[in-house]
């Protein structure tokens, strides 16, 4: 039986926190749990408003954890994530599911939370000083501890982040892979790109290959073909019900290829 | 175990009820509060059929702790209609066979009202793109979204 | 009311074609109407098995087999007993006749299948044990306490593997994973005409294999059921089956009491497709109400309608079609495997419907099928939509593009040129009718601007059919393969014969020949499909002759064993 407790607070929360317990935002994935009586003792919950709240800061926009994705959707300041949430579930889960609950959504889940690590966000853990990288987060999702807000930069140019969603069943399916690209670019090379897959690994993963690849040049043809080669490099696929290892790495490439080509074609 | 009271509003009349530990809003709104019009399909997210408002956005009931609810305002099926008066969306749902074994339709309806709520006029894309969460399987998608462009389209009878 | 169509799915309404041939007076056909229940499920207030409430519901749910296959040691149930909510264990001891084969209400096939398991489980998910308990949490925790003492067997999950000698026995009185059909065959036969002969004069020979995985019905409510003790010694329930007398009969039977004692109410079914016949939600809710004195609900989760929800069963089938150079397709051999899974259900019955339908809408002058109901170790198969036609559909007709393409035809046209037309003979044995082939072919070419050639545009189901195609092949070639010993044809379900018919079902096959006695018998259910016996072959029907028949009805659309 699962019992819940709400605090005021974050910080509060976090004291509550221990081994039995969960800390539910959205619960659209935590709930199948606790439905199916496999969910956690206690569920630990924060009333504080302000974790729904969207701020603009100097270089960016800060995103309580409890943002939804439809308060993503909502906001003028995020449009540049705009196309990737509103390929997250459907509409009845873009209204609950949060954008720090992304962070922790197992694989095949967890599409904007590649968007974040592309664009290179920042969290903001409760009781921590400084903010850690997505990355540091996502790879020790377990011990990471409760997210206060997200820092997302504003890319200086919006056409260098672009997002893509391969799902079976349209408008609404689950990803067999989600490719997250943000290309920064001076005097025509492209300088520190970021070339992030979901649901290509237990967590969003960056493409070590495609990046190398790209790295230093301008973004043509054959730029692209080596970077489409190398997209696997980096990528721990699985097989699941949507679909085999082998075929996920099979179209990695491929629709990596496409992306980027609809990225040089402006 | 302890139950918790909950305080809310369902379809614009207040209403309180005792929800167990964990239990979720489509189970203490069917067994608890009586009210059978939300559908449970499959207890993960995935099919609809539980979709309710709270506090005027779609959710799914399946998925919401019931003890959330306190002090909101929750909308289901029930509550379209306005005493002997249909709601639109029920009259074209009726006129273009938009309902088969009627089982999703509740959920559906939801969808589609809250939809036109937000855009009195969407396309057909947009009608397609609101009613995404909601899984049909037997009266297909067309004449659904015949039936809430109709109404969209200020061409219902109603 | 309003034109539906106008904005609707656009249906187009054919007129031109046969409209000598219909009355057009009609009041509902072809007119927008509102369904009689549609205002219920607009206002969410149609009663669907689990919107009745009942103070004091207690919930069951399934202790299941983790294995394929394995022999049940020993079930403990104490642990479960002991867990907080619980009222009730129920193992195979506690029902009254736990074995049943859902058609033994037609006097088909043998008991075959446990309620709840004692002895061996054959597929993944097989209950049992079933808890009863306060809640539907409680419920699910206690079943996950029923300690089970398994030997794991070897098993077989391929249709193919599951018939080669030394394959392991999914069920122990079909030893050999096949279905026996009239108490003779380990498979259903359909000899017409001599299709070897034909195959060695043909100008072409083409060969196909082809493979139909299992399909879920995958209906948004879960099967299930609510029973409830109710006055003078009843019980109702509540379910969502899509047959009712059928759950009805069948509880009946696994409870061993009088259906006068079972108020069932259905009708109101959250989509069904076929997944909502097979009964197994009924006897239990209505055991749990008889054995706890409350109400009992029975109902799957997603992940149990996904994983022991009985699906359309896969199919492979190998085609052998003899063709001439013109695409005249004068032999047709197949060799079917159902796979039924660990028990019998409708598989069995889908295939003599399945053989029926052989081969496909063309008139083919000698035919040849074996078809096996295979037992594997899968989760048990059952009717959806057209089951027993619709995968052999698939492979006809991907059959039927491999041979157009080989003797160099458009796949229209070669459908064209072999449809049935009225007046012909079938593989069956009876003369086709109402054909409509040729004009659904040629609206289709229309359509997909396929240009047809002036002969195959000119093409009509009306006429160049019967005459010498109504002829029935002049010798048929007869076998004796897959020939049994040990079983008999009648009273399947009572291995040894009983005399007396459940009280529940129809007659199970007409006890004479229908009294029209020109027209060619329909091949009843249970009896073999025209083949080899030494039947005289029954004389061609009039084609203007209206059918006579009056009498008694048979059974449901379930079996699909209407009058026509």
């Amino acid at each position: 039986m699962t019992i819940v407790e709400t605090y005021p607070t974050l910080a509060e929360a976090a004291r509550a926190m221990g081994r039995d317990a969960a800390y539910m935002a959205g619960g659209t994935l935590l709930m199948r749990d606790v439905n199916e009586g496999a969910g956690p003792a206690r569920l630990i919950r924060v009333s504080d408003p302000g974790l729904t709240r969207v701020q603009t800061t100097g270089d960016g926009v800060r995103l309580g954890a409890g943002v939804t994705m439809a308060g993503v959707l909502a906001s003028r300041e995020l449009e540049v994530l705009h196309p990737v949430a509103r390929l997250i579930g459907g509409p009845q889960v873009r209204n609950m599911g949060t954008v720090a609950g992304n962070l922790f959504a197992a694989h095949p889940y967890g599409d904007f939370a590649a968007a974040l690590l592309a664009l290179g966000a920042l969290v903001v853990l409760a009781g921590q000083g400084s903010a850690r990288p997505v990355e540091d987060v996502l790879k020790a999702r377990d011990s990471a501890g409760l997210v206060e807000a997200i820092e997302v930069p504003r890319p200086r140019d919006p056409r260098a982040f672009a997002f893509h969603k391969v799902s079976r069943v349209k408008p609404k399916g689950v990803s067999v892979l989600s490719i997250a690209v943000h290309l920064p670019r001076e005097g025509g090379r492209i300088r520190d790109p970021r070339v992030v897959f979901g649901a290509m690994g237990p967590t969003p993963l960056r493409s070590s290959g495609a990046e190398r690849a790209l790295e230093g040049h301008a973004l043509d043809t054959a730029t692209i073909d080596r970077a489409a080669a190398a997209a696997c490099e980096g990528l721990a696929p699985f097989t699941d019900q949507i679909a085999t290892e082998w075929y996920r790495r099979e179209v990695a490439g491929v629709h990596l290829r496409r992306l980027l080509t609809r990225m040089e074609q402006g | 175990m302890a139950k918790t009271p909950v305080s809310f509003t369902l379809n614009g009349s207040p209403r309180a009820a005792f929800a167990d530990p964990g239990q979720n809003l489509l189970e203490f709104l069917r067994r608890d509060v009586g009210d059978l019009s939300p559908k449970f399909g499959c207890g993960q997210g995935t099919c609809g059929a539980c979709t309710v408002t709270v506090d005027g956005e779609t959710h799914l009931a399946c998925l919401v702790l019931a003890q959330t609810v306190e002090g909101r305002d929750v909308g289901t099926a029930s509550g379209l209609a306005r005493g002997a008066q249909l709601d639109p969306l029920q009259e074209a749902f009726m006129d273009h066979f938009a309902a088969q074994c009627g089982y999703c339709t509740a959920g559906m309806l939801i969808s589609a009202r809250a939809l036109l709520d937000r855009n009195p006029r969407p396309t057909r894309d947009e009608v397609v793109e609101a009613i995404s969460g909601n899984l049909c399987r037997c009266t297909g998608y067309e004449p659904i979204i015949a039936a809430i462009l109709s109404v969209a389209e200020g061409r219902a009878r109603a | 009311m309003r034109d539906m169509t106008s904005d609707g799915p656009m249906v187009e309404f054919r007129k031109d074609l046969f409209a000598d041939e219909r009355d057009d007076n009609l009041n509902e056909v072809g007119k927008p109407t509102r369904r009689q229940d549609i205002l219920g499920h607009v206002t969410g207030r149609s009663p669907f098995f689990d919107d009745h409430l009942f103070d004091g519901l207690l919930h069951l749910r399934c202790a299941r087999s983790p294995h394929h296959h394995a022999r049940i040691r020993r079930i403990d149930t104490s642990a479960a007993e002991r867990m907080p909510g619980v009222v009730r264990v129920l193992t195979g001891r506690d029902v009254p006749v736990n074995l049943n084969t859902l058609l033994s209400l037609l006097d088909f096939g043998l008991d075959d299948e446990p309620i709840l398991s004692e002895n061996k489980t054959a597929y993944r998910g097989e209950p049992v044990a079933a808890v009863i308990a306060e809640t539907e949490a409680q419920a699910r925790a206690a079943a996950a306490a029923v300690q089970v003492d398994w030997e794991v067997l070897p098993h077989v999950l391929d249709v193919e593997e599951a018939i080669k000698p030394g394959a392991p026995a999914v069920l122990e009185i079909y030893p050999e994973n096949k279905f026996v059909y009239h108490g003779k065959y380990d498979h259903q036969k359909l000899r017409y005409g001599d299709v070897d002969r034909a195959l060695a004069e043909a100008d072409h020979v083409v060969e196909g294999r082809y493979q139909m995985s299992p399909i879920e019905q995958a209906p948004i409510e879960t099967c299930g059921a609510i029973a409830a003790p109710e006055q003078n010694d009843r019980y109702v329930c509540y379910t969502s089956t899509q047959a009712l007398f059928f759950s009805l009969g069948t509880a009946a039977k696994v409870l061993s009491m009088p259906s006068s004692r079972l108020h069932f109410i259905g009708g109101t079914v959250g989509g069904g497709f076929g997944g909502k016949v097979d009964s197994v939600h009924e006897p239990l809710a209505i055991l749990g109400a008889m054995l706890t004195g409350r109400p009992v609900k029975y109902a799957w989760d997603r992940a149990e309608e996904m994983q022991v929800g009985a699906p359309r069963g896969a199919e492979r089938w190998y085609i052998t079609d003899g063709v001439m150079a013109d695409g005249r397709i004068v032999a047709r051999k197949f060799t079917g495997y159902f796979d039924a899974g660990a028990y019998t259900r409708l598989s069995s019955y889908a295939i003599i419907k399945g053989v029926g339908h052989l081969p496909g809408p063309y008139t083919i002058p000698n035919v040849h099928a074996d078809v096996y109901c295979v037992y594997t170790n899968r989760t048990p198969a059952t009717a959806m939509r057209g089951f027993g036609i619709t995968g052999v559909d698939f492979a006809i007709e991907a059959h039927m593009d491999k041979v157009a393409e080989t003797v160099g035809l458009n796949p229209v046209e070669l459908r064209i040129l072999n449809a049935y037309r009225d007046g012909d003979m079938k593989a069956h044995r009876r003369l086709a009718k109402n054909c409509a082939l040729i004009e659904c072919a040629q609206v289709v070419a229309e359509k997909a601007g396929v240009t047809l050639s002036p002969q195959m545009k000119a093409a009509s189901s009306l006429r160049d059919g019967g005459g010498a195609r109504a002829e029935l092949p002049r010798h048929t070639a007869t076998d004796q393969e897959g020939r049994v010993e040990g079983f008999t044809a009648t009273s399947y379900a009572r291995k040894g014969g009983g005399d007396s018919p459940p009280t529940t079902a129809p007659p199970p096959r007409p006890a004479s020949p229908p009294p029209a006695a020109s027209r060619p018998s329909p091949p009843a259910p249970s009896q073999p499909a025209p083949s080899a016996s030494a039947r005289p072959e029954p004389a061609p029907e009039q084609a203007t002759k209206k059918p006579a028949r009056s009498g008694a009805m048979r059974f449901s659309s379930l079996s699909g064993f209407r009058r026509r």
